[in-house]
């Protein structure tokens, strides 16, 4: 049965793949190329978050009554904070500014970094307990 | 209800931190005051007290730190009163480890008793929170599970040190021999090792962009834990041994190759935790018990302490200025400028290396083994109080 901590678990660890290219990129200096690599790995973290803010969170803040003030109003704000961190450091790409890009992307990765060992050890594992059966449609359908 | 956002104040962690390279400079003071004598034992009261001011004044400080700044995360819940107990660990764990370090020197019992008090109520009330937390935890992750056993261990390292204490001071019969090698055990590889594989298994993979450690490994702590709980020492000392290679093996197949001070300090780290490994399989033969000491508190417990620092200090700056100033907050490159880093760096390597050479030849190298130690604890308090100072300034603009 599909399982919901699991499957993002693992867009994290690709997630992860992409800003390593892109950073790697940008430090070796190949501009086209870093800006290649920094689209890509933007899209996928926008992916990732529209199917948790669009999907489970919703669907979870439905089954348990808990909006507001509750966890998922957490992740919401820190992925409010990682995407003033990805417009800047698509300016800094696009300005060609190498320190600027890999400052911002060291701070990105910290945050990027404490925010999922929140979601992998406590947000996910609430979404599946609260959402079980349907974890494996709302990971289908997007 | 369930928070995620209980993060504390920054001064909460903030003042373990900026404490811990006074201590690291105080242990400085001490090797300098005692001179080549200082090396002559691993019981002397200089090479106890300097132990010490590291172990628990530099080592313990930040972790504790650090690890009341994650249990609401952990937990999903505030501690309760964060300003009230981080107040009362630190200044339990500042004060009575300067009276250990104290009561070692003079070896009077009443500046012993002092420290027993101090530390044991400091300790006290970080474990009933860490316990707290921690058994509130509703999915325990592997990270989750050594903590858990890291803070089983550092309860057993505290109970057995507290009883040495009383036992040199006269308050009661020294433990047996055999007990006596335990509280170092359970101290070094029980909770510092455990505490380190556990940040490794985060900091190696995500900052040095290496591929994940194999997953078995995850038994590691659950491993040493038993072997400790049996007496057996040089299980444990194989199994971070193999850890350690591990790491060794992951940062050669890395693919973030920008050189970087964060990784450098890890290399240290593992390359002296190798080390000392080998030293310890050849002390039977050959009295290395000291070299030991040298490498795994300076050479690796501080290298991965010291590269915490440079990690945290800055981020913490950034998310309490980014949540006043949004974007205008500096990036965590910012605060500090990289050349002192490095230049804290390299005086610190050659601290190390002068102190693995003074063990041999404690006549020509234990003076300016001191004098960098003291120099490199200088530049780290600088350092971090940079950071702070260029926090400051931002918050007040
Ligand atoms: C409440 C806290 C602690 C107290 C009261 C304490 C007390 C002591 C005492 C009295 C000794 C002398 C042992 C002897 O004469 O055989 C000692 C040794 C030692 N302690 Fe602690 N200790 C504490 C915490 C720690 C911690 C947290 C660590 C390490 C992480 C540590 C590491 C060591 C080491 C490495 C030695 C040297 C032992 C040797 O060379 O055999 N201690 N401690």
């Amino acid at each position: 049965m599909a399982n919901i901590g699991d499957y993002m678990s693992q867009e994290h660890r690709q997630c992860d793949e992409a800003f390593a290219r892109a950073e790697d990129a940008v430090a070796s200096g190949d501009w086209a190329a870093a800006q290649a690599a920094f689209e890509a790995f933007h899209g996928a973290m926008q992916r990732h978050f529209a199917l948790e803010e669009e999907k489970l969170f919703p669907a979870f803040e439905e089954a348990t009554g808990m909006s507001g003030a509750g966890p998922t109003q957490t992740m919401r704000i820190e992925h409010e904070q990682m995407r003033r961190l990805f417009e800047e450091m698509k300016q800094a790409a696009l300005a060609r500014e190498s320190a600027q890009y890999l400052g911002l992307s060291e701070t990105l990765l910290l945050l990027m970094q404490q925010h999922n060992i929140k979601e992998e050890s406590m947000m996910y594992p609430m979404l599946d307990e609260a959402l079980g059966s349907r974890a494996g449609e709302l990971i289908a359908a997007c | 209800m369930l928070r995620f956002d209980q993060a504390p104040p920054f001064s909460v962690p903030l003042r373990f931190f900026l404490t811990a390279p006074a201590f690291a400079f105080l242990a400085a003071l001490v090797a300098l005051r005692q001179g080549p004598a200082l090396f002559e034992s691993r019981w002397s009261p200089a090479a106890l007290a300097i132990t010490h001011l590291l172990t628990l004044g530099v080592l313990g400080m930040v972790m504790l730190g650090a690890m009341l700044q994650i249990l609401p995360v952990l937990a999903g819940a505030p501690v309760a009163r964060p300003r009230a107990v981080a107040f009362a660990v630190h200044a339990g764990l500042a004060l009575g480890t300067l009276a250990l370090a104290a009561g070692f020197l003079t070896a009077e019992p009443a500046l012993m008793a002092l420290a027993m008090g101090l530390l044991g109520f400091a300790f006290a009330v970080f474990l009933s929170a860490l316990a707290w937390a921690l058994w509130r935890v509703r999915v325990v992750s592997a990270t989750v599970a050594a903590l858990r056993l890291a803070g089983i261990a550092l309860a057993v390292t505290v109970l057995l040190g507290l009883w040495l204490a009383a036992g040199r001071s006269g308050f009661g019969a020294m433990p047996a021999p055999a007990l006596r090698d335990l509280h170092p055990a359970w101290g070094l590889l029980g909770w510092a090792g455990m505490l380190i594989a556990a940040v490794a298994a985060q900091v190696v993979p995500m900052f040095h962009m290496t591929p994940a450690y194999p997953k078995w490994m995850r038994w590691l702590p659950f491993a040493a834990l038993g072997m400790l709980a049996a007496g057996w020492i040089a299980g444990p000392v194989g199994l971070y041994a193999g850890f350690a290679a591990t790491t060794l093996w992951l940062h050669a197949k890395r693919r973030r190759r920008q050189p970087d001070v964060n990784f450098v300090f890890w290399r240290a780290a593992v390359v002296c935790s190798l080390a000392a490994a080998l030293v310890w399989l050849a002390t039977p033969y050959w009295g290395g018990q000291m070299l030991v000491g040298v490498l795994v508190i300076a050479g690796a417990l501080l290298s991965v302490v010291t590269a915490m620092l440079y990690k945290i200090v800055p981020f913490l700056a950034w998310l309490h200025l980014q949540a006043r100033l949004g974007a205008q907050a500096p990036n965590v490159r910012q605060y500090l400028d990289e050349r002192k880093q490095r230049r804290q760096l390299w005086l610190h390597l050659l601290a190390v290396a002068l102190l693995a050479a003074a063990v041999t030849a404690p006549q020509f190298f234990a003076y300016p083994a001191a004098i960098l130690f003291a120099a490199s604890a200088v530049q780290l308090g600088s350092n971090l109080l940079s950071i702070t100072l260029e926090y400051r300034k931002r918050a007040a603009s």
